[in-house]
């Protein structure tokens, strides 16, 4: 028989489960939570210093590695900063168990100091949620969130503790088993057969890698269909790196900022094949006008998605890795010469890059330098904004898991604590950020955390000067009519860096950036590159929100493009 | 040409009930009820009453059948504390009954 109290409880659950790191801030409704920590032996606790820095922290881990990570807060504030992040898993389906301290039970419901219903607040961001409201119920609640969070299509569980049910004594005989992912079967067996003719009479198809491609582990199966059947193959942005990018199928992003080549190419798709992806309007544009014409096969793990914004031919509702086991011996071998050298002409005519943008004083110069000197190992977080658009449409990235970006909400302040959370999850491999100077100030504080932590995160501050993405939006939508997104005070983010203990450097135009970053890669721990960047750098092309795909604005070659 | 906008109109307009089995605790309507308010579709009528022992309740909605519906089902239906959803294309006669009392 065991006899502990509930925090007690809650630490050797999650010490059960495998979890190593969990991030977070103490405050006084979940004191006895940190109490118990303080005696675990496994695990370790990262401080933040912003709650929304230790959700983040966590997805960092969760997104690098694809297992459950947690995070601590504690009730009112603590618990409200952190909802930012819980948001964005949701967003991105990541799995996270959050564990808020709450007022005790007696004093809910009656404004108690530092009492808010996060609960209630949380409900639309989690897969599920709980309020524990009796300390026997942990043993319960702790594995079925880690089940819930891992299963399906994963995502975020919160769990509100009051602070008298961690210290409530409980017993018990024996120790759950603890939460793991519930396998999910391949979708039904006649729709993917159905699936399968209609990839085999398509004489224009194109495969779209999604997300759900990465968490559910399907990337090596998603390249032997496209090679099976020749499929130039698309990948939204959380996609990205499930087909490597120098593949000769691969088109790289689709939409709002893709390259006009692979636009065009869906406009002319007779068969759209998504598989582990959503149909968001950032990656599809106008819906109505998206792939026109063409049929689509549809495979998701959520059923809920399947048809929500377009409707499928065929729907595959089930674990996309099973699904396309179960669809590869079906679909013939078909090499598809006149669709791909459509494709491969429409990329020869209208690339992503031009030699004079991939000098290293540009953006995409710098970003394809960072590439030439890391390696696959190498994980690439980015903020939000224009250098996370540049990076995910030149970085070739070559495997999953490789690019960790806040895609569904896009979460300015996302990069910096996921940056740390992938270096402690991945410590042999190097970690580089490309931020933004508006991105990096949003959870800037976290510098003290890679510190503290000894994270091998490398911050490429590609500095603007100013909230660049929204400051072109203005220019090609409003006129010109600049208002709120140029900084009036130019950071000297070095002394910041240094001010927090991190090497820093500035690399000002014309610099040997080459044996800048040589030396900035060469030495294990954070450290900071300012990068000057031009106001006028945009990101093209760009479709305008609400626009279909076909009307990209600018880039190169944009005079030739007809569509 | 106007039977068949009416027709159109009274299919919209057409009541339906979802009846769901659920656990029973404190939090379970608010998942619910936050479904429909979050995609602005109005639940025109809600009966729940625990059943059994009182572990599960038994919840009926009465709502408009449209666009929507579809995809409020599918996330009911992904919730952990929903243990069952039946459709039913027509008004159920529960309402009939409770609407006695705003009559
Ligand atoms: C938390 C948050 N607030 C506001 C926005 C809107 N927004 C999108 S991009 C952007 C500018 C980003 O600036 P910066 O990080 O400097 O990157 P740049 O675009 O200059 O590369 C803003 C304000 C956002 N995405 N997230």
């Amino acid at each position: 028989m065991y006899e502990m109290t509930g925090a007690r409880a809650i630490i050797g659950l999650l010490e059960r489960q495998g979890i190593d790191t969990i991030a977070g801030i103490p405050g006084g409704a979940n004191l006895p939570l940190y109490d118990a920590l303080r005696d675990s032996r496994t695990i370790r606790h990262v401080l933040c210093r912003h709650e929304q820095g230790a959700g983040f922290l966590a997805q960092g881990i969760a997104r690098s590695t694809g297992q459950a990570a947690v995070c601590f807060a504690t009730s009112g504030p603590g618990a409200t900063n952190i909802l930012t992040a819980i948001a964005d898993a949701y967003l991105d389906s990541i799995p996270l168990v959050c564990i808020t301290g709450q007022v005790p039970t007696s004093l809910i419901g009656t404004d108690a100091f530092q009492e808010v219903d996060i609960y209630g607040l949380s409900i639309p961001i989690t897969k599920h949620n709980y309020l524990v409201r009796s300390a026997d119920d942990l043993l319960r609640i702790l594995p079925e969130a880690f089940t819930l969070a891992l299963s399906g299509r994963p995502g975020p569980v919160l769990i509100d503790v009051p602070k008298d049910i961690q210290t409530a004594t409980i017993r018990f005989a024996r120790w759950p088993e603890p939460g793991c992912r519930r396998e999910v079967p391949a979708a039904d067996g006649e729709a993917i057969a159905q699936a399968a003719r209609l990839i085999d009479a398509a004489e224009r198809p194109i495969l779209c890698l999604g997300g759900g491609i990465i968490h559910g582990g399907a990337s090596d199966l998603a390249r032997e269909l496209a090679e099976k059947c020749s499929l130039p193959t698309t990948m939204t942005l959380m996609g990205l790196g499930a087909m490597p990018a120098d593949h000769p199928l691969a088109l790289g992003m689709l939409g709002m900022h893709a390259a006009r080549s692979t636009n065009m190419a869906l406009q002319e798709c007779d068969l759209f094949i998504a598989a582990g992806a959503r149909f968001d309007d950032r990656a599809t544009g106008k819906l109505v006008e998206f792939c026109p014409g063409a049929g689509i096969v549809h495979m998701d793990i959520d059923a809920s998605e399947v048809s929500k914004l377009k409707t499928a031919t065929v729907g595959l509702v089930g674990d996309v890795r099973h699904t396309l086991a179960a669809l590869l011996p079906l679909v013939r071998r078909r090499s598809r010469g006149a669709w791909r050298h459509t494709t491969a002409m429409l990329r020869r005519m209208y690339p992503m890059t031009l030699p004079e943008a991939t000098v290293p004083e540009r953006p995409y110069g710098l970003i394809l330098k960072v590439a030439e000197l890391l390696d696959e190992e190498a994980v690439v977080v980015t903020d939000v904004g224009k250098h996370q658009m540049w990076t995910a449409q030149v970085y070739p990235f070559s495997r999953p898991r490789q690019l960790l970006t806040s895609g569904g909400l896009g979460t300015m302040g996302f990069g910096l604590p996921t940056a740390i959370g992938a270096a402690l999850a991945m410590p042999q491999r190097p970690v580089v950020l490309f931020t933004g100077d508006g991105s990096l100030q949003m959870n800037l504080q976290e510098l003290a955390t890679a510190v503290e932590q000894r994270a091998n995160v490398k911050i490429l501050v590609m500095n603007n000067r100013s909230l660049g993405l929204v400051r072109q939006q203005q220019r090609l939508f409003y006129n010109e009519r600049h208002i709120a997104c140029d900084f009036q005070l130019d950071v000297d983010f070095c002394t910041i860096a240094r001010g927090y203990g991190i090497p820093s450097f500035n690399a000002p135009a014309g610099c040997d950036l080459d044996s800048l970053l040589r030396q900035v890669f060469a030495v294990p721990g954070p450290c900071l590159v300012n990068v000057l960047v031009g106001r006028e750098e945009e990101v093209y092309p760009m479709v305008p929100p609400g626009a279909a795909n076909s009307e990209m604005l600018g880039g190169f070659y944009a005079e030739r493009c007809t569509c | 040409m106007l039977n068949d906008a009416l027709a159109e109109l009274s299919a919209e307009e057409r009541g339906a009930t979802l009846e769901l089995t659920v656990n029973n605790h404190p939090g379970v309507m608010s998942h619910i009820c936050g479904l429909f308010s979050r995609r602005a579709y109005n639940l025109e009528g809600i009966v729940c009453l625990p059943q059994g022992d009182g572990a599960t309740s038994r919840m009926w909605l009465r709502v408009n059948e449209n666009a929507k519906l579809q995809q409020v089902m599918r996330q009911v239906e992904k919730l952990p504390d929903v243990l069952a959803l039946v459709h039913h294309p027509a008004e159920h006669e529960i309402f009939s009954l409770v609407g006695r009392f705003t009559a």
